[in-house]
């Protein structure tokens, strides 16, 4: 059996009375892309932290490499490169030098570190701005530049917190199909933590979605959308001309179909929902019954079906206490009020 | 033949490998980028240029009016030349020690008080974290590397004074003097390095830079400015008048507001580098008639005048080591999130 490179067992983490990750079990394999999904204040930071052993799990463990990531993180992070959320450079260095130092803490020699430094910037479609400042750059040069920062110290296994944030859709792609060849060329395994859905359906080979510090679901997407939509993966939509007239015998004969679930008549609409694709049976019966069919719609659960149904009970609780919410920003006074 | 030759193969490879991969510990990286920083930083160059200023400026009225201070046969530290020049003043600008004492807080505050704080919002810290180093590295080399910034500076200027001393009058220097001198630069580099490490304190425990500098600064004017005045209003307040007292009492009472007084470490550093630098003073609080009896007004050794300051001395050292310690602590436990 392959050994899986993160595996995390009862991963728990309180701040004061407020729950962050609760319980969490989640293995990931050797040259997975991993997409973790989730609202804001889901936990998705929490739990990426405390892989890096940067943040004391309350309960629980996380394994990385083998390696007890709170017991031993020093030789965690030798393994894995991890790119925060608003990645910051020190501005008043260049590219270059941001990176070299990078490079020296992780024990890069120095008679090389300059090279790979520079070589690594290439690789990340850098070299035009080598020896610019890191306070001038945009949002996806520094992006870019965070990639190149987190491959340099040549990790097993990368992770990337809210990478496409900020970015023009174009920077998104071209930065996601980078990701992907990576993870292609070299077999490493991704974690990636992200709200937006679309991206991470685009490159990640499977998904675990995350609300309110809990995992609700893992797989990858066709799994996901057949735990939840199990009872009808498939959908289609009928638009009909005219009214029906009898629409309780009308479902009832479509419910006699093999493979049909669920009818819905809405005037001119029905709904059909089953557990195969019937779409030419369909169409086929309404038209031997006579109606005119004006349009038939297949309908496809993606990613947004599956993010709606999870989160649309959970929504609601988690806007109150969102990130910005300033968890750790108390001030001197609120405290006071508290009490 | 053959296995001679990939014996020596092996054994070169093998010594170039072992010597190729010659990395920095991360630590002096750290130590390294930071004295970088702290030199290339626009505060740093301003503040050290003030110094410098400062130091020339009392060097200048110091060597101008040497020739009178060594002729003074009344002093007993007359012959100590490059003491005097460090000292020795017309009333229109304070020696280069008291604008340390001035100057000294700024300085340490100004290198200090965005420390972890900077790190911290611009998102560097937790990208530092990341890397495979100890989080207290992170700290260390901080205040390594601004130590090693301000020993340089005074080191620097001390030698320069010495240097030029040397030059303008020619009059070779007492081993006794460089000891003190170099004292007094140790002393300075503690003073220095307390309000650093206060204003890395508030640095850890203060999110924007703004409020941790503001905070240094309004300590460093309470010890400078308001304490002195607390201290006046207090004493007022409660002491009987001194003409009802007896010499004893008056004693014991002078004892006690000095005791206060020196909880402001510009008034420890200023009396250790008056006995420093002043080899005739004996003692730092009134002395009765019966310990003055039979003194000859006499220059120290540098073994006594140490001994005279050394409770300042490690009162500063103390708070130093508190400062740091405090702030270790909280940057250890402190969550590193944005």
């Amino acid at each position: 059996m392959e050994q899986p490179i993160i595996e995390i067992n009862g991963l728990t983490k309180y701040y004061g009375s407020l729950k962050a990750v609760d319980n969490l079990h989640l293995s990931i394999n050797k040259g997975e892309i991993f997409g973790l999904l989730g609202p804001n204040g889901a936990g998705k930071s929490t739990t990426i932290l405390m892989l890096l052993g940067l943040t004391e799990p309350s309960a629980g463990q996380a394994h990385i490499c083998g390696l007890n990531a709170a017991r031993n993180p020093i030789p965690v992070k030798r393994k894995v490169g991890y790119m925060p959320d608003n990645v910051g450079f020190y501005n008043e260095l260049t590219a270059l030098e941001n990176l070299t130092y990078i490079g020296r803490l992780n024990g890069i020699p120095e008679a090389e570190v300059k090279d790979r430094a520079r070589n690594m910037l290439v690789e990340v479609g850098l070299e035009a701005a080598i020896h610019k400042k890191a306070g001038a750059f945009s949002r996806g040069m520094k992006q870019r530049l965070g990639l190149a920062d987190v491959l340099l110290k040549q990790p097993e296994v990368i992770i990337l917190d809210e990478p496409t944030l900020g970015i023009d859709p174009t920077g998104v792609r071209d930065f996601l199909e980078l990701i992907r060849q990576l993870s292609e060329a070299q077999g490493l395994t991704i974690l990636l933590s992200s709200h937006h859905l679309h991206q991470v359906q685009q490159v990640c080979n499977r998904v675990g979605i995350f609300v309110g510090g809990r995992l609700l679901a893992e797989g990858n997407i066709e799994t996901l959308a057949a735990n939840l939509f199990n009872a009808a993966p498939y959908a289609v939509q009928v638009t009909l001309k005219a009214a029906i007239s009898e629409a309780n015998g009308l479902e009832k004969d479509i419910l006699r179909m093999p493979a049909v679930s669920k009818v819905t008549v809405d005037g001119t609409v029905v709904e059909i929902s089953g557990e195969e694709d019937i779409t030419p049976d369909i169409v086929r019966f309404f038209v031997q019954r006579g109606f005119d069919v004006t349009g038939v719609q297949q309908k496809s659960y993606g990613l947004d079906e599956i993010y709606q149904r999870y989160f649309e009970n959970n929504l609601k609780e988690n806007a109150s206490n969102e990130k910005s919410s300033g968890l750790f920003q108390r001030s001197f006074f609120s405290r006071f009020k508290k009490q | 033949m053959k296995s001679q030759a990939a014996y020596f193969n092996g054994l070169f490879s093998a010594g170039s490998k072992s010597s190729n991969p010659k990395a920095t510990s991360p630590f002096f990286a750290m130590v390294r980028k930071e004295v970088a920083d702290q030199v290339h930083s626009w505060r740093f160059i301003i503040l050290a240029g003030l110094i410098l200023l400062t130091f020339l400026g009392s060097m200048y009225v110091s060597i101008t009016n040497i020739s009178k201070a060594v002729s003074n046969i009344n002093d007993p530290d007359r012959l100590y030349l490059y003491l005097k020049l460090l000292t020795t003043t017309d009333g229109s600008l304070p020696p280069f020690h008291i604008f340390i004492g001035f100057l000294g807080p700024l300085l340490g505050i100004s290198l200090g008080f965005d420390t972890i704080n900077s790190e911290q919002s611009s998102g560097t810290l937790i990208r530092l974290m990341a890397q495979p180093v100890y989080r207290d590295s992170v700290i260390n080399a901080k205040f390594v590397a601004s130590l090693i910034v301000i020993s340089t500076l005074f080191l620097s200027l001390n030698l320069l004074m010495i240097g030029g001393g040397l030059v303008i009058t020619g009059v070779s220097m007492e081993p006794s003097e460089l000891v003190r001198i170099l004292c007094f630069v140790i002393l300075s580099v503690i003073y220095v390095s307390f309000w650093l490490n206060l204003s890395i304190l508030l640095s850890v425990k203060f999110r924007q830079p703004a409020t941790s500098a503001l905070t240094a600064i309004a300590i460093w004017l309470f010890f400078t400015v308001f304490y002195q005045i607390i201290v006046n209003v207090i004493i007022k307040a409660f002491l009987p008048s001194p003409d009802v007292l007896s010499q004893d009492q008056l004693v014991a009472y002078n004892r006690i507001i000095l005791t206060f007084l020196r909880f402001v470490p510009s008034q420890l550093y200023t009396d250790a580098t008056t006995t420093l630098l002043m080899p005739s003073v004996r003692s730092l609080g009134p002395l009765t008639m019966e310990q003055m009896a039979g003194a000859i007004p006499s220059p120290l050794s540098v073994r006594e005048s140490l001994l005279v300051v050394w409770p300042q001395v490690s009162g500063l050292i103390a708070a130093t080591v508190v400062c740091f310690a405090l702030s270790y602590y909280l940057f250890m436990r402190r969550e590193i999130r944005t």
